[in-house]
């Protein structure tokens, strides 16, 4: 049934091809000189109104409308890259400062040192000097000690003697010739006992 | 008769005839869309220029795109010696490119289709580049039907064939856009023809192929108006920068 339309519908077209192509006869509307004056007066009206308000209106409008544009773009540019050199310039300056600082710091922690230093020298020495003073007076007092060790020894040994003497004799000693031989012993002596 | 192609380039008559002197300069439907198609570039350029934002709009987008678009076509094959003709090949480029995309529109007339409105500007094009040439280059203009490096045997005929192909710009500019238009439209024209005719059931496939063309006729409605303005710009440069 449809491929029976179908086919009727293909057979009669064929009668109305004749008039899809009836142009053919008349031609092209476009060699027929009839309306060519107008549409070159209406052609150089148009645009030449165009030409003359695209020109002096509109396009410089747009192309400062570019450029601002442009040109904000650019002077944002280099804003940014100002202000880049700036913080890279106040970075240097930062790092300058930390780098001075710490030699700073080194230089201090130095002078400190030297100073400690110092002063523990310093009192190093006093306390050396003290503790030789402290010797010198000890050894002096030894001396002195030993000066007088042997009158004291000479004397008990005096006393002790003449007190032996007289129990082991019954008899009186002088205590000076007894004194007069000690005295004589201990020169001959003293070396011996008292490391002199 | 809706089926005859040809009906569609017909000019008529609309209102009263005018007439100045022995000419004939009614308003017709020709003039309308030459109109029409001119109010259509300056509002929306017009609008598209109004503001200038740093963001811009969508109509200031396309306005400065086409700006930036022509400026560079015209740098890019005539030069920087081109910058005074920018604003007249732009209003070149956007009047044919908006009278072929306004006979896109069914029911609509192209302007761009008679032979008379390609040619008057093709040889408005022409008369004004020979004007700019041989006021640049005086009669040092001519050395462009020389083309050097070329034998002494050969060069009477290459200078006929440079002069008839350089008389030759107006016609092959102006029949190249008007052929153009004219074919796709009749082609499409009689597409549409085949759909009525053919019915419901025949007539899905002159459909598909109209939809197709259709597609196709917005593309080489847009290509015609950039081959018209780029062929301006070389001839142009011809004129500026005579390279021969």
């Amino acid at each position: 049934m449809i491929k029976k339309i179908f086919f009727q519908l293909i057979f009669f077209n064929l009668f109305f091809i004749k008039e899809v192509f009836a142009a053919e006869s008349g031609g092209m509307p476009q060699l027929n000189p009839e309306f060519w004056i107008s549409q070159i007066f209406w052609l150089i009206l148009t645009f030449g109104i165009l030409y003359i308000v695209l020109s002096k209106i509109i396009l410089p409008k747009i192309s400062t409308n570019l450029e601002s544009r442009k040109s904000q773009i650019q002077e944002n540019i280099e804003a940014a890259e100002k202000q880049r050199e700036n913080s890279e310039s106040k970075l240097k300056e930062y790092n300058d400062i930390i780098l001075k600082s710490k030699l700073k710091a080194k230089d201090i922690f130095k002078d400190t040192r030297e100073k400690v230093l110092k002063d523990i020298n310093k009192k190093n020495e006093t306390l050396d000097k003290q503790i030789d003073e402290e010797i010198k007076k000890a050894e002096q007092e030894i001396q002195l000690l030993k000066k007088s060790a042997p009158d004291k020894i000479n004397k008990i040994a005096i006393e002790t003697s003449s007190e032996l003497i007289k129990k082991l004799i019954g008899t009186e000693v002088n205590n000076s010739s007894i004194s007069a031989i000690v005295d004589d012993l201990s020169k001959k002596n003293g070396d011996k006992y008292y490391g002199n | 008769m809706a089926a005859n192609p040809m009906t569609q380039f017909e000019v008529y008559r609309i209102g009263p005839e005018i007439k100045v002197g022995a000419f004939d300069i009614s308003f017709t439907n020709a003039s309308l869309f030459m109109i029409i198609s001119s109010l259509a570039i300056l509002i929306i350029f017009n609008l598209g220029s109004k503001k200038s934002s740093m963001l811009p709009n969508k109509l200031q987008l396309l306005a400065e795109l086409s700006y930036s678009f022509v400026s560079k076509m015209i740098s890019d094959t005539a030069g920087s010696k081109a910058k005074p003709y920018f604003s007249f090949i732009f209003s070149l480029f956007m009047f044919v490119l908006f009278c072929n995309m306004f006979g896109m529109i069914p029911y609509t007339f192209t302007v761009t289709s008679h032979i008379i409105v390609t040619f008057m500007l093709a040889s408005f094009i022409f008369i004004g580049v020979t004007i700019i040439g041989f006021i640049k280059h005086g009669f040092g203009y001519l050395k462009l039907f020389v083309p050097s490096g070329v034998p002494v045997v050969l060069l009477p005929l290459i200078v006929v064939i440079e002069i008839i192909s350089y008389l030759s710009r107006p016609i092959s500019l102006s029949v190249r856009l008007f052929a153009n238009m004219m074919a796709g439209h009749t082609m499409m024209k009689v597409f549409g023809g085949f759909v009525i005719s053919l019915g419901i059931v025949g007539g899905w496939l002159p459909l598909s192929f109209s939809v197709a063309l259709t597609g196709l006729e917005i593309l080489v409605a847009f290509l015609q108006a950039y081959v018209f303005a780029i062929l301006t710009c070389i001839y142009l440069n011809d004129a500026l920068n005579l390279h021969h």
